[in-house]
């Protein structure tokens, strides 16, 4: 169980908004690795994707089993030999102005020498009938240490944006 | 200008740069990626609805014991 958690770095979007948000040169010194977002999407719709990748490896090495409802319609969905693993959903342009979808990303055992799983819960807010919130089970099949972990979405991540990775001991 | 944020977990160094080429090229494969998959979910999603109507005419159900099934 781990109980110490510690900030290693975060980013706020500026005003020009940014394509990805990359962390890299991640130290290998903890034992579970875990991110906040807080995105919003420039794309023009409700919703955006919100995508995670490792090392920067855009091979079809990731799978996952999905969990969501979308506006009130539960479904699921398992999908393999996929190149990123899909995080859910950001809030888009034709959302409620100013706010937010938050996503938890959970990597246990990111520097081991095992293939590397991820627990990601992500919930829109948008204030309306429109809504989202999706529970991820993640797997990157190879079995390197993480050391880069990149977030994009549909369009950019817009002002105010944020992301904050913390690395979490078990002692 | 599409720009990347990039921080350096061990320098806490953090940079503002354009996308690279591959970057970008990367960008346009997953935008167009996840508009054919957002096409056949539609698609999914859109027969999955006719068949189900199908299903109640055949029922004969009205629309209002239609729209309490749906909820």
């Amino acid at each position: 169980m781990a109980n110490t958690y510690t900030l290693i770095a975060s980013s706020t979007v500026g005003l020009l908004g940014a394509a990805s948000i990359d962390f890299t040169s991640i130290p290998s010194t903890y034992t579970d690795l875990l991110l906040k977002v807080s995105a919003r999407d420039s794309t023009a719709a409700s919703r955006g994707a919100f995508s995670i990748r490792f090392n920067g490896s855009s091979a079809f090495n990731y799978s996952m089993k999905e969990l969501r409802d979308v506006d009130g319609t539960a479904s699921s969905t398992g999908v393999t030999g996929q190149s990123e693993i899909d995080g859910g959903r950001t809030v888009g342009t034709t959302a409620t102005a100013s706010t937010f979808g938050n996503v938890e990303i959970y990597v246990p055992n990111y520097a081991g020498s095992t293939a590397k799983s991820a627990s990601i819960d992500n919930v829109l807010e948008n204030n309306s009938t429109t809504y989202y919130s999706n529970l991820t089970a993640g797997l990157w099949s190879l079995t390197n240490a993480i050391t880069q972990v990149t977030l994009t979405c549909t369009g950019s991540f817009v002002q105010y944006s944020t992301a904050y990775l913390y690395g979490i001991k078990n002692s | 200008m599409t720009t990347a944020i990039e921080i350096n977990c061990t320098t806490g160094e953090l940079t503002e740069r354009e996308l690279t080429a591959a970057e970008s090229a990367q960008r346009e494969a997953d935008a167009k990626a996840a508009a054919d998959q957002k096409t056949a979910d539609d698609k999914a999603a859109a027969d999955k609805a006719a068949k189900r109507l199908a299903v109640y005419a055949k029922l004969g159900l009205t629309a209002d014991e239609i729209a309490a099934l749906a909820d």
